[in-house]
């Protein structure tokens, strides 16, 4: 399982891009933590995601 | 009459303690965008002693901004790093101010104007502003505290307004949701709750409270 914003999904082996764009993130509004660090945004094609990864995705909004 | 920088030094060193008030008033803060967030996130920061602001905004006082951000009319098409800095002189006479009038719009800005900030505040409006500050100052400055903001606009509960922590150096405030477009404009008591939290982010973590 991987866990995503709090919700386990068995998405073992996809990219983390592919998995973003899958679930419709704009990347040009998003932050990925993984397992505790940012992920910089050149690594999300290359981030294949394994069993016990833990992940947040902050998608900002506008407004300040 | 302005009171002596002794006696303004000794009234916070009363209510804070020695010990925090020498935390607070040797950092480094640097606010990344003056509007509703920043502004009101800047004037906190100034009352409580911090020594050091880093204000950073490309843009000017507009007479759209006077319902929620810490302007005055009479401050309108002045650049924002020179209204605000004479609004936290009154507030804060002795406070150490740096201020850019550009907008930070690459890696290499974060570097150049961010490296001496202790902490960082991201205070701008846009969300892929936010995106790309957030992603820069955690890639490329990953000794600094990051305090970032989504979601605050409208008239929804002040109760939603939250302070999360995303990593060890990156905290968000906001409610995450309420994108700010016609329509749903933003209030100013949201707004300033929502710089509350990031202001009181930045305290806690100078007094090594490390929880959001």
């Amino acid at each position: 399982m991987v866990k995503i914003n709090g919700t386990p999904l068995e998405i073992a082996g996809t990219s983390l891009a592919d998995y973003l764009d899958a679930a419709g993130y704009d990347f040009s509004r998003i932050a990925v933590e993984r397992n505790g660090a940012i992920v910089p945004k050149t690594q999300y094609a290359d981030i294949i995601l394994v069993n016990g990864d833990t992940l947040e995705v902050v998608s900002f909004v506008g407004g300040g | 009459m302005i009171p002596s920088k002794e006696e303004l030094n000794h009234a916070l060193k009363m209510r804070h303690g020695e010990a925090l008030h020498t935390r607070i008033s040797t950092a480094v803060i640097a606010v990344c965008g003056l509007g509703g967030l920043g502004s009101n996130i800047a004037v906190s920061l100034a009352r409580a002693g911090v020594g050091k602001l880093i204000l950073i905004d490309f843009d000017q006082v507009d007479v759209s901004n006077l319902h929620r951000q810490q302007y005055k009319a009479s401050q309108v098409g002045l650049d924002k790093t020179q209204a605000l800095s004479q609004n936290l002189r009154e507030i804060s006479p002795y406070i150490d101010l740096e201020t850019h009038t550009v907008r930070i719009a690459d890696e290499d800005d974060v570097r150049k104007l961010l490296s001496s900030a202790d902490i960082i505040c991201e205070a701008f409006d846009h969300a892929e502003a936010k995106s790309m500050l957030t992603n820069a100052v955690l890639e490329l400055l990953p000794d600094k505290y990051l305090i970032a903001a989504s979601g605050m606009a409208g008239l929804g509960s002040a109760n939603a307004i939250q302070t999360r922590q995303i990593t060890s150096r990156f905290y968000l405030c906001g409610d995450r949701l309420s994108d700010a477009h016609e329509g749903l404009g933003l209030m100013a008591p949201r707004v300033m709750l929502c710089a509350a939290h990031q202001a009181q982010m930045a305290l806690r973590i100078l007094a090594y409270e490390f929880e959001p």
